[in-house]
């Protein structure tokens, strides 16, 4: 019988011929990536009491979600982090600036197709965009992996999306996957595994591919496919020396379910708050006031990214009632945006650029909303309190929309912005 | 495993962030983040609360993000188990892993209201609405996340095989 790419990548990773959607699985990790959150999987690590991780070699760890540190506490967890990495000879710690971890994992050619990582973060979903199953675990699962390698998993039923059509310009990768979350819903793929086809997927570029593997987290998914083509071998072939293998599905592999999307009218979409599947074309609110526009974050901190929000902004001016904040994804990023002229049309548009990393998404410093405030934001949640005040309301939209309606003031279709 | 107490319920896709906020994430101290279980969602969860109780929740429970807190801070409070329409995987993984049972159940969830004594049994599969008197046949789990969650969760767990 025909298998999904989910299910091949789980046979391999644990030594059977194939395997079936609903198996259990002990499945060896190719790489197991985790954040400041380390210190908590370090302290999980010791109280088992084992004295050596499994393998140095194959543990990334990205310090992004509260750099450079915020508070005392943080700089704390963050010197147990670094001690922990010395002491346990880890080989990959990429520190204050580097960038957010899942745009340093695919930009420094950690993830090539058919590998099985897990992170200890759930938009680890991000390496599908290369054809690898990338999924998130929590801490004391991520102890147990530095100890043994290994994690249980239910091979998951696939659902297949086909997405077809003709993309407006300024209708993004992010309008695609807000708008299959609005129609399929939060846990629209809970359990499951995603594959994405079809002639809008092929178009787009390897950061499109990333947005939309980060982004259908927010339905539930356990891995967000996406098959690799030229495209992801080009783009894995410029980033590492190590061979792969692509991993495709069978003709006759079997789904779960299949969705066809045809994206040829779709306005740019604004997920409202405060569920990211509260999704409606932004024609239905715009006009709504807002606060601050936050570009960047691991769903579109990209050079695609800022290259279409800098379009929008060059030789403009943000509204005076708006803080606009700029996180590039990594330093690499922020250097190509600086070569690339974008630096300085979001700084002269008023913007403020802060370190690559995760920026406010997760509401703790670099700029957090007080109570009563609006944010329109290309990060991927929205949910009450998640930037600071629960009393705080977060629209999400791309970057080009988030660049539009900093400039306005207000939420605004960029289709408008530009003649 | 039995587990007896009173039902706490509330609505659908209840997420990490309103579960345990951002903000709260470098605590270490188990009393302090369980101190701040739920505070986004319902303030005032301590003041109907009591140690054992049985949240009983809609669907997609936990979605968001991967954080083991959200298991965590529920455990240390003292939440007994938790039933729920569907939970999100990541947070079903990380509260096994913290010993903390979970149960999907879309028609227990339908008929239990706040404050209904529950009686659950892992073993036979089933819970009891004392209350109501109504007894719903569950999905047993799978013997070696029932053999986790015997062991008080992974740490435990994994501490037992490696000492074998």
């Amino acid at each position: 019988m025909g298998q999904t790419i989910s299910e091949k990548i789980l046979a391999k990773a644990s030594g059977n011929k194939d395997v079936c959607a609903g198996d259990f699985v002990d499945a060896e990790i190719d790489l197991a990536m985790s954040h400041d959150n380390t210190f908590l999987v370090s302290t999980i690590f010791n109280e088992i009491g084992v004295k050596n991780i499994w393998n140095p070699d194959k543990i990334v760890i990205v310090l992004d979600h509260r750099t450079p540190a915020n508070t005392i506490k943080t700089a704390e967890n963050h010197k147990r982090i670094r001690k922990f990495v010395k002491k346990q000879n880890i080989t990959h710690l990429f520190d204050v600036g580097e960038g957010v971890c899942h745009q340093i994992l695919p930009e420094k050619g950690f993830v090539s197709p058919g590998m099985l990582i897990v992170g200890s973060d759930s938009h680890t979903t991000t390496y599908g965009a290369v054809g690898a199953f990338g999924t998130g675990i929590g801490a004391t699962d991520m102890a147990a992996v530095w100890i043994t390698g290994k994690v249980w998993f239910k091979v998951p039923e696939t659902l297949r999306f086909n997405v077809s059509g003709k993309l407006s310009r300024y209708v993004s990768a992010k309008d695609v996957i807000l708008h299959i979350i609005g129609k399929i819903g939060v846990d629209g793929a809970t359990y499951k595994a995603c594959e994405f086809y079809g002639n809008v997927i092929e178009n787009m570029s390897i950061d499109g591919r990333l947005c939309v593997s980060n982004q259908a987290m927010e339905m539930g998914t356990k891995a967000a496919i996406i098959p690799p083509d030229k495209k992801t071998v080009d783009y894995v072939t410029s980033k590492t020396n190590v061979k792969f293998n692509v991993v495709s599905s069978d003709e006759d592999a079997t789904y779960e379910k299949t969705y066809d999307f045809d994206v040829s009218d779709i306005e740019p979409q604004i997920a409202c708050p405060d569920k990211v599947d509260n999704v409606k074309p932004v024609s239905d609110i715009v006009g709504t006031e807002i606060h601050q526009a936050v570009l960047g974050s691991c769903t579109n901190g990209r050079l695609d990214d800022l290259a279409a929000a800098a379009e929008i902004l060059k030789g403009k001016t943000i509204s005076k009632n708006v803080r606009m904040i700029v996180v590039p994804a990594s330093r690499l990023i922020y250097l190509a945006a600086v070569e690339h002229g974008y630096i300085q049309t979001f700084v002269n548009a008023g913007a403020t650029i802060v370190n690559p990393g995760c920026g406010p998404c997760l509401g703790l410093h670099q700029g957090v909303l007080a109570e009563g405030e609006c944010a329109i934001s290309s990060t991927n949640r929205n949910f009450k309190g998640r930037m600071g005040s629960p009393d705080a309301q977060i629209y999400l939209g791309s970057p080009a929309t988030v660049a539009a309606s900093a400039l306005k003031g207000k939420i605004t279709d960029p289709r408008g912005v530009i003649e | 495993m039995i587990i007896k107490g009173r039902a706490i319920k509330y609505g659908d896709d209840i997420n990490t962030d309103v579960i345990i906020p951002g903000r709260y994430l470098d605590l270490i101290n188990s009393e302090e983040l369980a101190s701040h279980a739920l505070e986004d969602l319902d303030p005032n969860f301590f003041t109907k609360f009591t140690k054992g109780d049985i949240l009983v929740v809609g669907k997609n429970f936990g979605c968001g993000s991967s954080r083991e807190q959200a298991a965590m801070c529920l455990k240390y409070a003292g939440v007994g188990a938790l039933i729920a329409k569907s939970f999100a995987r990541i947070f079903y993984r990380n509260a096994i892993n913290q010993g903390l049972p979970i149960i999907e159940s879309s028609e227990a969830v339908d008929a239990i209201i706040s404050m209904d004594e529950l009686e659950i049994d892992l073993y036979a599969a089933t819970i009891r609405d004392k209350t109501k008197n109504l007894q719903f046949e569950i999905q047993p789990l799978p013997i070696f996340i029932q053999e986790i969650l015997n062991d008080g969760g992974l740490i435990c767990s994994l501490k037992k095989k490696l000492r074998c």
